[in-house]
Formats: C-alpha cells, sequence, structure tokens
C-alpha cells in the first residue's frame, strides 16, 4: 500500500540545534499513527514539516504520491492537512465560531456576501454548533462566547472539532490530550476514533503511553531527531517502547 | 468501549453543573464585567454621555446647543480621523507615531502638485492618498517582513517625513485665498453644511462615514476578524490559517490612506497648507490619547472602533467644556491624563474575565 503522507530525509536545523537529522516518515491510509520520542527528539519540528508550519532544510514529502513543498500551513490546510498544534493556535478574544471558521470564513450569499463581503455569522454559528454537538461537546453553552473564557478541555475540544471538521486527507494531533483531566482525554481519545473511522488518517503525538497503546495503528519512535524504528503496539510492550525512545535498548529493525 | 461509554455520559453531568455555578459566581459586578467585556466600547461612551451632560449642567445652552455640540465634532474631525487609522495599527497590536507626520505631509504633497506642477487638485488629492498609502506600505512591510517593532518603524518614519515635508515645501505655506481661487477642491472638505444652528462640515462627515464604514469592516467581514486574530496572537492566527503578512500590510495601507485623509480633512478645516501645522508633532498622541480613552487595548486584538471616536468625542467635550467655563486649559490636560490612566486601567479590569 502507497503512504498517503511520506517525508525522506527531513532536515531541520535552528542556528547550531539540529531538529531533524534526515528523518522518514510514512503514514497508510486510515491508520492511526502515533508519533513518541523523548523531549527534544524532534517530534514537534517533524510535524511542523510535514504541515507547513516550518520549511525543512532538507527533504520531501509526499502527499498521495505527489511531492508537496509547503510554504505555510495555509497551503497545508487547502489540501486538506488540518493539524492542532501544541500551543493550540486560537485567538483567546475571538468567539468559537470565529476560531473555527478562521481563515476559511463563510459569506453570506448574494450581494452582501460578493460586494460587501459580509460574513454570514449564523451559519458559521450553527456549523460550528453542530460541529460541537457531534463531537459530544455539548456543554459549552454559548457559541459566541470568547475562547479564553473556556476551559482548557474545552479548548482542546474546539480544536479538535475544528481539524476533525475541516481536515479531508489528514489529521494531526500533537500532544491533544496534554493538559486534560481524565475524563477530557477520554473524549478527545473517541474523537480520535470517531475521525478515523470516517477514513481519515491521524497522526498523533503523545506522551501517554496508555493512550498511544490504545489507539495507534502503529507506533513511529522518534529519537534524536529520526526515526528509530515503527513498532506494532500489538507485538510490543509500553517499556518496549520506553526503552527505544530513551535509548535503553535497541529495536530489532524487522519490525 | 463499555468503560468510554460511561465516562461519556459522566462528562455530561459534570459539565453542565459546573457551567451553572460559573454563572452564579459572578453576580452583579461580575455582569458588568462580562458586558463590558462583550462590548468595550460602552465604558467611553458613558464618559461621554456623562461629560456632556455635566458641562450641559454647568453651562446651560451656552454650551448645550447645536452650535456648540456640532462645533466640537468640527474641532475633532482631524485627530478623529488620525485616531481610526490609530486604532487599526493598535488592534494588530502595534502603534502609529507617524500618523500625524504623513498627514501634514499628503497636505504639502496636494498643495505642491496643485500649484507647483499645475495638476488639476483632485489629481492632486488622489496623488496625496497614493503617498499616504505608499508611506503606510512601507511601514508595514518592515513590520510585517523586516519584524522590526512598531514603535521602532513609526518612531523613524515620523521624524523622516516630518524631515521631508519641510525640505520639499522648503517651508512655505501656501495661503488659504490662493487655495480658494486656485484649487478649491482641496479646501472641498471644509464645506459647510448648516441647518438649525448645527454645522457639519463634509470633513465631519467623512469622519463620521469612515468610522461606520470601518466598524463593518471590522465586525462583519473576514478581513476585520483577521486583525484581531493578528493582534491576539500572531503565531497562532498563522497557524490557523490566517496570512498574517498580507493582514499587516494592509492594515498599515489603509492607516497610511486614512492619514492622507486626514491631510484632505486639515486643508478643510484651516483652508490654507502649512508644513509647521502642529498635527505633524502632536497629531500621533492625540490619536494615541484617543485610542486608549476610547478603550481599545494597547496589546492588541481587543476594543472596537467607535471607541476611538468617542475617546476623541471626550477630548472634544473637555477641551471646549474647560474653555467655555473659562478654566485654565491646562485642567484639560490634566483630566486628560487621568482619563488616559482610567481607561487602561479599566481595560486591566475588563481582561480578568478571562482568567
Amino acid at each position: 500500500m502507497e503512504p498517503i503522507l511520506k517525508a525522506r530525509g527531513l532536515v531541520k536545523r535552528y542556528g547550531k540545534v539540529t531538529a531533524l537529522n534526515h528523518a522518514d516518515f510514512d503514514l497508510y491510509p486510515g491508520e492511526i499513527l502515533a508519533v513518541i520520542g523523548d523531549n527534544g527528539a524532534g517530534k514537534s519540528s517533524m510535524i511542523k514539516a510535514v504541515s507547513g508550519a516550518t520549511i525543512p532544510d532538507e527533504g520531501t514529502v509526499w502527499l498521495d504520491g505527489k511531492e508537496v513543498n509547503f510554504r505555510s500551513p495555509i497551503e497545508a490546510r487547502d489540501v486538506g492537512i488540518e493539524t492542532v498544534y501544541q500551543q493550540l493556535a486560537m485567538s483567546p478574544a475571538l468567539s468559537i465560531a470565529d476560531n473555527m471558521f478562521m481563515g476559511r470564513e463563510l459569506r453570506k450569499p448574494g450581494l452582501m456576501g460578493t460586494l460587501f463581503r459580509q460574513l454570514d455569522k449564523a451559519a458559521m454559528e450553527k456549523f460550528a454548533r453542530d460541529k460541537l454537538n457531534e463531537l459530544g461537546l455539548a456543554t459549552i453553552q454559548n457559541i459566541n462566547q470568547a475562547v479564553e473564557s473556556l476551559s482548557g478541555g474545552q479548548r482542546q475540544g474546539v480544536a479538535v472539532a475544528r481539524a476533525a471538521a475541516f481536515g479531508s486527507k489528514v489529521v494531526i494531533l500533537d500532544e491533544p490530550t496534554a493538559a486534560l483531566g481524565v475524563k477530557e482525554s477520554r473524549k478527545v481519545l473517541e474523537l480520535i476514533q470517531d475521525v478515523r473511522s470516517r477514513g481519515i488518517p491521524i497522526i498523533l503525538i503523545s506522551h501517554n503511553m496508555p493512550h498511544v497503546f490504545e489507539i495507534a495503528d502503529r507506533i513511529h519512535v522518534h529519537r534524536l531527531g529520526s526515526r528509530l524504528c515503527v513498532i506494532d503496539p500489538k507485538e510490543h510492550s509500553m517499556s518496549d517502547a520506553v526503552a527505544y525512545m530513551t535509548g535503553a535498548a535497541e529495536p530489532d529493525r524487522a519490525a | 468501549m463499555s468503560p468510554s461509554d460511561n465516562y461519556e455520559s459522566a462528562a455530561t453531568t459534570g459539565d453542565t453543573k459546573v457551567a451553572e455555578f460559573e454563572d452564579m459566581r459572578q453576580g452583579f459586578v461580575g455582569r458588568i464585567q462580562h458586558t463590558l467585556h462583550q462590548t468595550p466600547s460602552l465604558v467611553p461612551l458613558i464618559v461621554l454621555v456623562f461629560s456632556i451632560a455635566l458641562f450641559g449642567i454647568l453651562l446651560g445652552s451656552r454650551f448645550f446647543s447645536p452650535f456648540a455640540l456640532t462645533l466640537i465634532l468640527q474641532q475633532v474631525q482631524i485627530v478623529g480621523v488620525l485616531a481610526a487609522a490609530q486604532t487599526l495599527i493598535i488592534l494588530t497590536a502595534g502603534i502609529d507615531l507617524s500618523v500625524g507626520a504623513i498627514a501634514v505631509l499628503c497636505t504639502v504633497v496636494m498643495g505642491k502638485a496643485s500649484f507647483t506642477y499645475g495638476i488639476p487638485p483632485a489629481i492632486s488629492v488622489a496623488i496625496g492618498l497614493v503617498v499616504g498609502t505608499t508611506l503606510g506600505a512601507i511601514s508595514g512591510w518592515l513590520v510585517s517582513r523586516m519584524k522590526l517593532p512598531p514603535f521602532i518603524v513609526t518612531l523613524g518614519m515620523w521624524q523622516i517625513v516630518l524631515a521631508a515635508t519641510y525640505l520639499y515645501s522648503q517651508n512655505e505655506t501656501i495661503r488659504s485665498q490662493d487655495i480658494e481661487a486656485e484649487a478649491s477642491f482641496l479646501q472641498f472638505l471644509g464645506f459647510k453644511i448648516q441647518f438649525g444652528g448645527a454645522t457639519f462640515t463634509l470633513g465631519v462627515i467623512v469622519m463620521i462615514l469612515l468610522f461606520v464604514v470601518l466598524a463593518y469592516a471590522l465586525r462583519s467581514t473576514a478581513w476585520g476578524r483577521h486583525v484581531y486574530a493578528v493582534g491576539d496572537d500572531p503565531e497562532a492566527a498563522e497557524l490557523s490559517g490566517v496570512d498574517v503578512h498580507k493582514t499587516y500590510m494592509s492594515v498599515y495601507m489603509a492607516a497610511g490612506f486614512i492619514c492622507a485623509l486626514a491631510g484632505w480633512v486639515m486643508i478643510g478645516r484651516f483652508g490654507s497648507i502649512s508644513p509647521s501645522a502642529t498635527t505633524g508633532v502632536i497629531g500621533n498622541i492625540q490619536a494615541i490619547t484617543a485610542v486608549v480613552i476610547g478603550g481599545i487595548s494597547l496589546f492588541g486584538g481587543r476594543g472596537s472602533i467607535a471607541g476611538a471616536l468617542f475617546g476623541a468625542l471626550i477630548v472634544g467635550v473637555f477641551e471646549l467644556g474647560l474653555r467655555m467655563a473659562g478654566a485654565d486649559p491646562q485642567w484639560t490636560f490634566m483630566l486628560i491624563g487621568l482619563l488616559i490612566i482610567g481607561a487602561v486601567a479599566v481595560d486591566q479590569w475588563i481582561r480578568k474575565v478571562s482568567a
């Protein structure tokens, strides 16, 4: 099977720091691929390189077998790659609906939309509310409330809902459960499985081994700026994975 | 899957309770805080209404007359237009020290084009507007692409534009009579419309229209949402799909254009064109004052443009009211100083609603 998103030889340097050292990456259709690695292993840098948030110094990325060179997250988004970043990427003072539609606002039909470029706030609010309800985030009372007035879990829910609603090719989640409580984490995991059941592959970066082993189909172990190995969660234990990512054990390359 | 089902039901009931609790905790002060958080321009509007009422009571019909109230509008039209430009920049978490200087340069450009080069006045005005927009574009590019702080860029731009104004005009004033005789279109915005005791100049109407258009654009278009998002957190805006560079450029160019428009309003107001007009030196501070009193956050991304108009009017009301009352003009500045600090204190208080 051909990977839907593939990268080879990615290199990214920040001054003297090498964040990515000839990293490879493969994501297959319909799967949940977990990316694990120690702090500073370059997980986020790799994800940013395939989602357009940073431009790699070297290396190539293919989407659906076609080479892509994203120069901004907007370009990646336009071809259907949605990312939930660790820092959430939301504008705190704006409303949930505004944030969900940031950069792809709906305009009113007819003259008001084309000539006066008026936003169709009602349609955007309805869509946002439907999406949040769909994903079980009905506890958000007012779709017009500012994102800054939401709890951490609710914000995360909105961010995931945004990605799930618009991601048509790939959804990337960078530490989606890091700031969440037990119940909210569970909700996000359900969201992730929900997105996969619609046939959209997911990249999940996480430090939480139980979560990773519960939902991932394959686990990409990142170490010192490149891919160390890819393991099958059914054939390896959590301690194996931790040993690989910290360098305590060497994987046999066969997996 | 059964444990996750349990979690789901547990989460719904739990969260609803929390939401109810938050509502109760707010109380009366909380509700005021919340309302102000939603409509930040309410504070300056209240202050404006109160100050008009105060001077109305103190000075009677001398102040509370169509003539005096529309006189305030005429006196604040230049600062009002500059404040509109300043608002756009401040909403993106920037600051523009060059607004007044650009306005004065544009008056000189319009005058020079008509008188030295013999260009028809309507085209001279257009040239002035293009010059203002271009200067805005240069500042915008330096801020967006070179990542220079807006304070530094516009501090430099202010000095450069002021000096350029003097050098280019050789410090020559163009007299009002000459403009009236040869290029009266330059004074077009000074045209007066009277009904009853009220006097509106076209400049005043342009100012009000400008605020209406900008308020619409900021509230109801994608561009406006992007301006707020960029002012809030440019990195987050970029990641969530806003073309940050385009937003900065459009904001700085629009501000430059509006400054040039302020220049045209100036010619209408003063009649003459003078490179040493005080607007070039203090216009920036006046505009920032109006914006700050108007409740627009200097940290960007918060506040509504109507506030800037109210802010400019508050200053105008105090200036005229205190002058009519025969007070030392220094009292005006002292009160404005208090208002600035008060406005920022209120802004900080409103922000706490987010914590």
